[in-house]
This record gives C-alpha cells, structure tokens and sequence, in this order.
C-alpha cells in the first residue's frame, strides 16, 4: 500500500518535469511542425545559465544575501537565455529554411543540437556546475510517512501554473486565437491577414524560453553536466508523441503516463526504467498512431 | 555467367585495389579503413529507407544487434568462426526487423523517425541495466577465426579488412542490382507518390516492409564487423546519437549512388580523426555546420559533385 503511494507522489513529481521540459517542444510543433531536437540543448543552456548565475550568487563577497533572490534569478536566467537564444536562432537560421520538409527540418534542428552542444562546451567548459541552495533551502516535508523535498512539491505547482497558462493563453486571449488559426490552416489564416512570420518568431521564443525554464528549474536538483540535452530530448520527445504531437493537453496527459509508468518501474521493477518510457510510447502508437490527443491528418494525393 | 557493367567493375576494382593496399598500409590506416566501411555498410541500411522515403534515426538498433550478436556468440555460445558470428548476427537482425516491421511499416515520417528512435532506445535501455552483458561498459569480443584458421596478432587486422571490403563488395554489388529491379524503383515510387503506387495495385506496405527487412540485415552485418574490429561492443551502440550519425554520414553521401556511402563514411572518418585530434571539445560543431552545409547548398550530398562534373562533361561533348 505504501509502496502504491510513493509511486504516486514520485510519479506525479517526475511527470511535472516531464511535462516542464516537453511543453515547449510540443508548441513549437504545433504552430510550426518543427519536431525541434534541439530543444534538449535549450533545456541545457537553461540549466547552465542557471546554475552558474546561482553559483555567482551564493559566492559573492560573503554577504549573506536572501535566498529567495536565488529563485528569482533562476526565473530570469531563463527568460532571458531562451529569448536571447530563441530569437537568435530562430531569425538567424529556421527562418531560412521555413517550408522545406518535416523530415528535413528535424535534421536541421539536429544540426543545431550538434553546434549548441560544443557551444555549451565552450562557454561553461566540461566541469558540471552545481546550484544546490535554492533547492536545499526549502527543506523536506513529511507526507503521509514519506519525505518529500519541497522543491520538488513547488515544481507541480510550477508546472500546473506553466500548463494552466499556456491554455489560457491559447484559448482565451486574442493572441492564442490568431496562433490557433494558424495552427489549424497556415495558408487561410495568412490570406486572412494574419502575419504568420511574426507568430513564428513569437512561437518559437516561447518554445525556447520553456526549454530553458525547465532546465533552469531542474538545476538545483542536478549536477550540470555535458550531455544533459541529449538524455532530456529523447524523453520530451517520448513524452510528446504519446500525447499527441502539438497538443498542449495531451503533453500534460503524456507526462502523466510516462511520469507514473516510471514510477511504478523504479519501484517495483528498477531493471525496466528505461524499458518502460519507450514501451508506453510503442504501446500508445500502435494503438493510437496519432497518439492521444493528436489530430488526424487527412491523405494528399 | 552474369554480365557485369562498368560500375560494377569499378566496384570490384575498387575493392580489389583497396584490400591490396591494405598488406602494405600502416595499421592505424587498416583500422580506420575497417571500420569506415563496417560503418558504410550500416548507412546503407539508411540509405535504403531515405530513397523510400523514411529516415530512420534508430538504425543503431540493427548495428547494435549485429555487434552484440558477434559478442555473445563468443562469450556465451564459444563460436569463434566468422562467418558464423556474423551471419548471427544478420538473422538475429532480420528476425527482430520482421517483427518491428509489422507496426513500423504503418508509420511515415517523423513518426517513423522517432518510432525508429524508440525501439533503438528501448534495447538500450535492456543493455544498460543487464549486467550479465556488462552494463554500460559492455565486453570485450574474443578473437575470431577464418574457417578453422586463427590469424595471430599481426594478421588479424588485414584479414578483418579484406573481410569487411569483400563484404561491402558483395552488398555494394547486391544493392546496385536491387536499386534497378522492381523493389527498388517502386521503392523510390513509394517515396514520391505512395496513394498512386497503391492505385497500380502495389502494396507500398509490402515493398517497405522488405526494404525495411533488407536494411536491417545488411546494418547488422556492419555492426558486427565493426564489432570484431574494435574488439569491444558497449550499449552506447543502440544509443540515438549513434543513429544520428548514421543519418549524418547517409545525407553527406546522398542517395544518388551506391558508393556514395562508402565515399561518406571514408570523408567522415578521415575528418573525425583529425577533429578529435585537433579540436576535441568542437568536433561535433563542425559536423553541425557540415550538415548545415550539405543541407543548403548540396542536398543531393557529395555524389551529386560526381554525377555534377559527368552531366557537365556529357553536355560539353
């Protein structure tokens, strides 16, 4: 009975990261069906910046400074890495490629995961970078007999705010109407003057400041190391397929599946950890091809 | 007797120049050249899916299967033979390509891709947490013999070499048969307009459920090979960055001939020595802006430089 409970709370904090990290790659997607692999690398200069900016905080001339400006300063660290980032590379590299093949388009962005991954090198070098204060700080409550960090309790918390808004924002704003016209037919809603490449540019900054938000809130718990991008990427993209690719909800109800399938694997059987993401993922498709929430797409002859 | 054309006997020549170079070459120049074609071979099981259309980023699957195939058999099974090692390995290959063809056959494009990309992850997933197979470290694979005969030390590597070009050889010629036969022009159908190929009363299902079987078997045979030339097999071979290389090496090429694979994986290990020498930490950016590179301004790949320079020669005389 215990062990049903702990599955729960881990598997429930596990798919509140998983959901952080794969929000931003199903957005992109669905308004630019980009399948972006460098979103992985985005997660990591998410989680770089942070850590350093963190670890040039807690080291500053021995003056006790406040802890909780050590959270603001990973919020701010990501916003201002995926916008920086995010417009670079979206204005320097995709808008040249726009309308070539999807298939194409995913080994472009793997081209971009290539360079950002010795970018990464190059700037923070090959050391890992730890932040461990901000996630120390908040101490460890007791759950029903189970110790939880708090971190981990306030990252629900964050992704459910993170998932809550982007539906607002999708449904409820002007904005997100316009974006979802987009989505539903690019070529109608450009001759309905709507400026499609705006809403790219727009589209894909917030894809990246998503990435780098989730690596920058995962640093704390972490080491931060090369090769970070690389893990992240492939269980994003697990995440997303099983969803239903472009779908907002169906990466929440991805991240769920996956996050507890883990869960229960860690648990009861911790050979099949890595078996049982990918196994969800096969299972769901084979069912579901589209996967949960995906629309289907109509043949063109 | 089988007439042959004048690729062909460039193919054979070829071959037959390398393998003799090869008593005389240094040995680091034999082991990259080893592995170079091993890993050729594994891309033109990628090959064989771009020109249906298909990019398969978990063709590490296949490579990953031939190796360890090599490996165990070794270990477990006390087969030292070549050729059986290697032919293990190919059906071992096919026989999970048979299986995962039934469910991956219904996907196209990126879902094709990141299902690829799956199951390549889930046996990598399986290695890393089997210690009996050494976890994330892998094992060695013990010295192999040529139909009863032992190489010793020093002949070992040349031997592996002539193997590996016979190999390639053999499917070189193989896949330039197929590529103008029946499959492999529908396959090429299939990749262009797959409604009106099933409107002619073709099942394209079928087509890339045996093109994707055939790719599979001829990846494995690379994974072994290059298996018994590294001497040491290890998870990270199923790895998706694994596969990604493969893609890499496969659009650097282009599809546009057989050799091109060949001529890719030679360029790609030539340039990876000397990176990793040179610039270890920027290695994988120049690949990035490599592929950038290739993508913009030769989408065909290197081939297209070749077939460029030819059609410009037909046209001038």
């Amino acid at each position: 009975m215990n062990s049903i409970y702990a599955v729960l709370i881990d598997g429930t904090i596990y798919a509140s990261w998983l959901f952080l990290v794969a929000a931003g790659l199903t957005v992109i997607y669905g308004v630019m069906r980009i399948l972006n692999m460098a979103h992985g690398s985005f997660y990591a200069i998410g989680a770089y910046a942070a850590a350093s900016m963190v670890g040039w905080y807690f080291n500053g001339d021995g003056a006790a400074l406040p802890v909780w400006g050590s959270y603001l300063m990973l919020v701010v660290c990501a916003l201002a890495a995926g916008l920086v980032v995010g417009l670079v590379i979206e204005r320097g590299l995709l808008r040249l490629m726009y309308g070539r093949d999807e298939i194409l388009m995913v080994i472009i962005t793997y081209a971009l995961l290539l360079i950002l991954e010795d970018g990464m090198k190059m700037v923070w070098g090959v050391d890992p970078y730890m932040a461990y204060q901000p996630y120390a700080a908040m101490g460890r409550s007791v759950l029903g007999g189970l110790k939880v960090s708090n971190y981990d309790l306030a990252l629900i918390v964050v992704s459910l705010v993170v998932g809550g808004g982007l539906w607002a924002w999708l449904e409820r704003t002007n904005t997100g109407k316009v974006l979802r016209a987009v989505i539903h037919d690019r070529e109608v809603a450009m001759a309905m003057g709507v400026n499609v490449a705006l809403m790219f540019t727009l589209t894909f900054v917030l894809g990246t400041t998503l990435g780098a938000l989730a690596g920058a809130l995962t640093a704390p718990a972490i080491s931060v190391a090369p090769g970070l991008g690389v893990e992240v990427i492939v269980l994003a993209f697990a995440v997303v397929v099983v969803g239903g690719l472009g779908s907002i909800e169906g990466a929440a109800a991805g991240a769920l599946l996956v996050g507890l399938a883990r869960a229960a694997a860690v648990h009861y059987a911790p050979e099949l950890e890595l078996f049982v993401i990918y196994g969800v993922m096969s299972l769901v498709l084979a069912v579901r091809p589209q996967g949960l929430f995906g629309r289907t797409l109509v043949r063109k002859i | 007797m089988m007439r042959l054309d004048r690729t062909e006997l460039c193919l054979i020549a070829a071959a037959v120049v390398l393998a003799a170079g090869g008593l005389i070459a240094p040995g680091w120049l034999v082991f990259l050249l080893t592995m170079a074609f091993a890993k050729a071979l594994v891309v033109q099981g990628v090959v064989m899916q771009m020109r249906a259309g298909l990019v398969s980023f978990g063709q590490g699957l296949f490579y990953c299967v031939g190796g360890y195939a090599v490996g165990m058999g070794g270990h477990f099974f006390g087969l030292t033979d070549l050729a059986v090692l290697l032919s293990a390995g190919v059906l071992a290959a096919m026989l999970l390509a048979m299986v995962l063809g039934l469910l991956l056959t219904r996907y196209r494009d990126i879902f094709f891709a990141m299902l690829s990309l799956a199951f390549s992850m889930i046996l990598f997933g399986v290695l890393v947490k089997s210690p009996q197979l050494g976890s994330t470290d892998g094992f060695n694979v013990v010295s192999w013999t040529l139909f009863g005969w032992s190489p010793g030390k020093d002949a070992a590597p040349t031997t592996l070499l002539a193997v590996t070009l016979a190999a390639s050889l053999a499917v070189a010629l193989l896949l330039y048969r197929y590529v103008q036969a029946g499959v492999g022009v529908l396959c090429e159908a299939v990749r262009e307009n797959e409604v009106r190929v099933e409107y002619l009363g073709l099942s394209p299902r079928w087509l890339l459920y045996s093109n994707y079987v055939a790719a599979a078997a001829v990846s494995a045979l690379g994974g072994g090979l290059t298996a018994l030339a590294a001497g040491h097999i290890d998870p990270e071979m199923a790895y998706w960055t694994t596969s990604g290389e493969f893609v890499f090496i496969a659009l650097l090429g282009g599809t546009g001939h057989v050799a091109a694979p060949f001529l890719a994986a030679l360029v790609f290990a030539v340039v990876r020595t000397y990176a990793i020498e040179f610039v270890p930490h920027s290695w994988q950016m120049i690949l990035g802006f490599t592929l950038l590179g290739v993508i913009v301004f030769l989408p065909k790949g290197l081939w297209s430089l070749f077939s460029r320079a030819k059609a410009k020669g037909a046209a001038a005389s």
